[in-house]
């Protein structure tokens, strides 16, 4: 993730970080988050159609990050997972809300709408998805 | 008639408690405690802003009508802590709950009563037709300068409501305002900290808008303060709310449900709206809710609320405010002075 983004490239891809809009076979029933537009199981068969992810999944596996990138240093140390979706797709994302001791394999987890990023104090907010614990 | 079709609330999970801070400056914790009636205020996260405790209180108010986002038609988000100088906060929200594009949006600004002025914003929008329904948010993330009484009270949080005409889980049976240009608290552009005239915030401002406003609100409904089964007012700390109610002849135990301050400290644009949500939480129908806030500058707005049938009905789609209030987590003064980027990297 690079400190400063391309201003356009963001701002095409809010619907995706805002709302987890993936895509979803109409086929086979795959759904695909980030989206894709042709579906490799079915190939020409395939009938991709926008899908909102529900944001419900558990942690697949994960990492404590000690040295965080630029831009993200205030947040040190935190937890970067990847995301196993209820609806099958796998993601990287950072989890929020917890303590890095508390995290572990196959924790339930939940997207919430959280501040990513910042092009320093005077740029744009860059806002999307992180994901919390979702105990009951 | 005109009500409250969804209501929903967010109070970040973090907490830090007076004893933590008056540790920190030399003070005695108890001073502050029994002189604000305040235990702990509420903390938000590193990445949590007006905004984005705007949008879960959105989708929690969303849920809870049952309501297709699509038809909103307004989304005013009001707050003193908005991230943007210039640039909407509302826009963020609306496009984060999928009301985009065919809507208006805009953000207000009074102090602590922002978020009762966008109701009243919504109210006029519903009754005239011209939207279905209208989102109105109050959130805040306000801070005070460190070692500052305020410091000791300012937390985080908000509350949606959507606004509509039909399927009501409370309607607003009347609405009125008092308004004056009383300078009792402030913060320039471009200032991090708010400055407070000591004495002037609490006889001139709080206390005389918030009893005018009531009494206003008594005169037009006919209503007696025994009519009344709760009572919210604006709490900037715990103590103020309550010494307005004795003032009023308003009895202590009709104050309890909506009076959160204690426990998360003063959300500012938030503090009425997430007291109100809670109240909600447990309010049964037929009930008739008095709701008055207040915004230095200064202001109050006051409401006849009654509680409709519905409540029940969608009882199980809310996300109860208390939710929040449990699994919380206490910081250090470190690990605070942190999260309020307080700290120079
Ligand atoms: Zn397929």
């Amino acid at each position: 993730m690079p400190h400063r983004k391309s201003l356009a490239l963001v701002w095409r891809r809010r619907e995706q970080r805002y709302k987890m809009v993936g895509t979803r076979c109409a086929t086979c029933d795959g759904h695909f988050f980030p989206p894709r537009g042709f579906c490799p199981n079915c190939r020409r068969k395939g009938r991709i159609e926008e899908k909102e992810m529900a944001g419900t999944g558990k942690v697949f596996s994960y990492t404590t990050v000690y040295a965080p990138l630029e831009g993200f240093e205030e947040l040190a140390p935190y937890v970067m997972a990847i995301v196993q979706l209820d609806e099958g797709p796998r993601l990287t994302a950072m989890l929020c809300d917890v303590e890095p001791e508390d995290v572990e394999i196959d924790m339930p987890i939940r997207a919430v709408f959280r501040k990513i990023s910042e092009d320093g104090k005077s740029g744009i907010i860059h806002y999307g998805y992180k994901f919390r614990p979702n105990k009951k | 008639m005109v009500g409250i079709v969804g209501y929903g609330a967010y109070v970040p999970r973090y907490r830090i408690t007076v004893e933590e801070i008056a540790a920190v400056w030399g003070k005695n914790a108890e001073t502050y405690k029994k002189g604000l009636i305040i235990g702990e205020k509420s903390v938000p996260g590193l990445d949590e802003d007006t905004i984005t405790i705007s949008v879960q209180a959105a989708k929690n108010a969303i849920r809870h009508g049952a309501i297709n986002a699509k038809n909103i038609g307004a989304v005013y988000v009001g707050s003193e802590s908005h991230p943007y100088a210039v640039k909407p906060s509302a826009t963020v929200v609306a496009e984060a709950i999928g009301a985009t594009p065919n809507m208006t949006a805009a953000d207000y600004e009074f102090a602590c009563k922002a978020g009762t002025a966008a109701i009243q914003t919504c109210m006029g929008l519903v009754k005239s037709g011209m939207v279905e329904y209208g989102l109105a948010i109050g959130a805040d993330t306000s801070q005070g300068r460190p070692a500052d009484a305020l410091e000791y009270t300012a937390g985080a949080g908000g509350g949606a409501f959507v606004i509509g005409m039909e399927d009501t889980v409370a309607d607003i049976e009347e609405t009125v305002s008092y308004t004056t240009d009383t300078p009792g608290f402030w913060r320039r552009e471009g200032q991090e900290y708010p400055r407070h005239g000591a004495r002037f915030t609490g006889k001139p401002e709080y206390f005389k808008h918030i009893i005018e406003a009531t009494k206003l609100l008594i005169q037009k409904t006919g209503y007696g303060f025994d009519d009344f089964d709760q009572v919210i007012l604006h709490q900037p700390n715990g103590k103020f709310p309550l010494r307005a109610a004795k003032m009023m002849g308003i009895p202590a135990d009709k104050m309890k449900l909506g009076l959160l301050t204690p426990r998360i400290g003063n959300l500012y644009s938030g503090a009425v709206p997430v007291a109100l949500a809670n109240v909600l939480d447990y309010a049964k129908p037929g009930e008739l809710l008095l709701v008055t806030s207040f915004g230095s500058g200064a202001g109050s707005d006051s409401f006849a609320i009654r509680v409709t049938d519905a409540i029940e009905e969608k009882r199980a789609n809310a996300t109860p405010v208390e939710t929040y209030l449990k699994k919380t987590k206490n910081l250090t003064y470190g690990r605070y002075a942190k999260h309020r980027h307080k700290i120079r990297m």
